[in-house]
């Protein structure tokens, strides 16, 4: 057997962490810094056992401020490093909003051109996991309003091992959303490394009825929901994002010129959301493919309840993107 | 009372010969109705009514061969009792009706206005969804008179299809001759939409018709293309077009699917000319009375050639409007309606522009003449594979010679090298087509 046939089977955790020693191995400007990813291994394990190839000196524990090694990440970036930061969640990124969207997002531009930011920073999104409201916000939508960076979300093992690299490779800033609900899903890869893109959303599964677009964490209840549909009569075309910003209208706009129809599910708030700019540029571009309003199926707006059966009822489930998608049918559910 | 009246169904046209009608007296008719099919000597077109009535008279029988701007029939507007009762408010009187005749009232005034069916709110507006009128319009149905299952009970592109297709299982028309107790149906009566009964038994004439129509299509185009060259002083224009991105996506796009939907290459030469011709109106539209008229849209005239000889220009109304899938649609449907000799009559009335295009049969180059009173013609050879130097190398490509031929009289050779230039730019960014 030859090794372009072989395949491993790795969670999205073991993906990343892949992703990070195999980019640290070819480069030696990329290092790591986070909180507690060295000694621990990173709040969800990703770095576990990086410390002991690399040394302190490129896996780098850093005191509790973000905004202090978010920006330090920035200066390492300005003087030729590639750095890879790792904020713990999503939620405490609001601490270095200032370096991200005053420091890392403008200086090309204010530089004239001379200085760029080569930084990659991860972090950890989404709710469904008993954190409370503190440590389940879906802010990636947020981030992708800012011009100046780029936005991903691998919501594959696949992507999670393969979008690293463009986004190190990338002379400006690149954030990474990975959702705290897939680290433990394991798939199978082929061994062989394949190169992926930081471009282009992928249709996941093909179908000619109506369009539903997802990314990140709601993928995987997404295709749960189209297989549903499936079975009632209504094939669904699922679109993965993949990338927030900037976001590949084409890819979708393609989709709905077929099916006509469109539901766009985000685990964010509805008002002022990713999702609300995805239905507005469907307005826009494809008014007259329209053969039914768009639908969103969103998080409902309210803090993020600790209680399960509180939380799972506040963000989108399958069965409420079957509904929404029956709806643009004119079925109800 | 309005006339209907015999439509001039391009300019080549003087006469028409009344072949079927398609309604009867008393019935009511919408905006965008067939009512009936006229011969224009070059084909049997199907010919719409542009004012909502009634059909209170047809004067012309079917066989009978009038001229443009006849009278075919008396028509009621709808809604028109009200202006037509004398109406002489006197100036003083804090009554406000006006008075009117009983008969009058008794006719128009206690039916409710009839509310469509399906209007999903008390608005009265029917919900249709954007791409079910854009299919309606193409495909010259009403929406209001499609049942709607859509969200909400909205009218979808299903719908309008599956009314389109209707007619064909539907009684045949009432006869001709009006019954001598028929009384017109009042305008508010529920009457959803003018029958259309499809043609059940081949009208008395067009037996008779084929070498006929043959011959006298031949004159036709004899005469419409000695008035170009003799009045529209041509200018041509040639471009060599790389098709190898548009024609890569193409395939791309048409990998998964089977030939009944695959978009061949003419629907992106189409939408390539439609959208040249927004960013150039001074190509699209029609020189009369020593000035140029622009289009009311981009209306594409598709040369389609007869089996049996002969040609026919008509349009796909705002092309630029399409996706190239609608427009792979409409091309067929265009195509299929020429030949079986089933076209409309704003079809065959209004291209804004033409285009021909030679196909894979074809030569590599057609220099065209102008349809008048358009003013630009645009002409496609057949794509051939050609050494294509880029950035200093060489390569196969396949490649397209487009042409172009304007009335010097309406632009110049600037705005036609413009044009080119525009319909070569679009197509080597396909996706955007």
């Amino acid at each position: 057997m030859s090794t372009a046939d072989r395949t491993v089977t790795l969670t999205y955790r073991d993906a990343m962490r892949e992703a990070m020693s195999e980019a640290m191995r070819a480069d030696e400007r990329v290092f790591l810094i986070g909180e507690d990813v060295g000694r621990y291994g990173g709040a969800f394990g990703v770095s576990k056992g990086m410390l002991a190839e690399f040394g302190p000196e490129r896996i780098r524990d850093a005191p509790l401020s973000e905004s202090a090694f978010t920006g330090a990440g920035i200066g390492a970036a300005l003087n030729g490093m590639r750095p890879i930061v790792e904020i713990m969640t999503v939620n405490f990124s609001l601490l270095a909003l200032d370096q991200i969207v005053n420091n890392a997002a403008t200086i090309r531009h204010m530089s004239g051109g001379q200085f760029a930011v080569p930084l990659v920073i991860r972090m950890c999104t989404g709710a469904g996991r008993q954190l409370a409201a503190q440590h389940s916000h879906s802010f990636e939508g947020w981030y992708a309003h800012i011009p100046g960076i780029k936005v991903l979300a691998p919501a594959t093992i696949a992507d999670a091992r393969g979008m690293l690299a463009p986004a190190l490779a990338d002379p400006n800033p690149v954030l990474i959303f990975e959702h705290g609900s897939l680290y433990n899903v394991s798939g199978e890869l082929p061994a062989e490394r394949e190169p992926v893109d930081i471009e282009r959303a992928a249709v996941m599964h093909a179908g000619d009825d109506v369009t539903l677009v997802a990314y990140g964490g709601l993928l995987g209840r997404v295709l749960e929901a189209a297989e549903r549909l499936t079975g009632r009569g209504v094939s669904a075309e699922v679109i993965d994002l993949r990338v927030l910003r900037p976001l590949d209208e084409a890819t979708v706009l393609r989709s709905i010129s077929r099916t006509h129809r469109a539901v766009i599910v985000d685990e964010g708030w509805r008002s002022g959301s990713l999702s609300a700019e995805l239905s507005a540029r469907i307005a826009e571009r494809a008014f007259y493919e329209l053969d039914a309003p768009v639908e969103r199926v969103c998080a409902e707006e309210v803090p993020t309840s600790y209680a399960a059966h509180l939380e799972q009822a506040a963000i989108p489930q399958a069965d409420d993107v079957v509904a929404a998608a029956l709806r643009t049918v004119g079925r109800d559910g | 009372m309005g006339d209907f009246l015999m439509p001039s169904l391009g300019a080549d046209m003087v006469e028409g010969r009344l072949i079927q009608w398609r309604v009867a007296p008393g019935d009511v008719v919408a905006k965008g109705d067939i009512v009936a099919v006229v011969d224009t000597s070059k084909a049997e077109i199907e010919v719409e009514i542009f004012e909502p009535g009634v059909i209170e008279e047809l004067v012309v029988d079917p066989g009978e061969k009038v001229a443009v701007g006849a009278v075919l029939a008396h028509v009621r507007s709808t809604g028109v009792a009200a202006t037509q009762a004398p109406a002489a408010p006197e100036p003083t009187a804090a009554e406000p009706a006006p008075p009117v005749p009983a008969a009058v009232v008794a006719a128009a005034a206690p039916a409710p206005p009839a509310e469509p069916p399906g209007a999903a709110d008390g608005s009265g507006r029917r919900r249709v969804s954007p791409l079910a009128r854009r299919v309606a319009a193409h495909l010259g149905v009403d929406p209001a008179s499609c049942e709607g299952t859509g969200p909400g009970g909205a009218v979808t592109r299903a719908d309008v299809e599956r009314t389109a297709a209707e007619p064909a299982t539907r009684a045949p028309a009432p006869p001709a001759m009006p019954a001598p107790s028929a009384m017109p149906a009042p305008p508010t009566m529920p009457a959803p939409s003018a029958p259309m009964p499809q043609t059940i038994e081949p009208p008395a004439v067009a037996a008779t018709a084929g070498d006929e129509r043959s011959i006298a299509m031949r004159r036709t185009i004899a005469r419409l293309m000695a008035r170009s060259k003799r009045e529209i002083p041509h200018y041509y224009l040639g471009h060599h077009i790389d098709l190898s991105r548009a024609l890569d996506w193409l395939k791309e796009r048409n990998a998964p699917r089977g030939p009944a939907e695959r978009v061949l290459p003419a629907a992106l030469l189409l939408k390539a000319v439609a959208l040249a011709c927004r960013e150039h109106p001074g190509l699209n539209g029609f020189w009369v009375d020593d000035e140029l008229r622009p289009g009311g849209g981009v209306h594409v005239g598709v040369a389609i050639s007869l089996r049996g000889g002969g040609l026919l220009a008509p349009a796909i109304h705002d092309a630029d409007m399409l996706g190239v899938e609608a427009l792979m649609a409409a091309l067929r449907d265009l195509t299929q309606r020429a030949r079986r000799g089933q076209l409309r009559g704003s079809e065959m009335a209004d291209p804004t522009i033409t285009v021909t295009s030679l196909g894979e049969r074809g030569v590599e180059t057609v220099y065209g003449v102008i349809h008048p009173p358009q003013v630009a013609l645009v002409g496609f050879g057949r794509v051939t594979e050609r050494a294509w130097a880029v950035r200093g190398m060489v390569g196969a490509r396949p490649v397209v010679h487009a042409t172009l031929a304007v009335d010097h009289r309406a632009a110049d050779g600037h705005t036609g090298g413009l044009f080119l230039g525009s319909i070569d730019s679009r197509l080597q960014e396909p996706e955007a087509l």
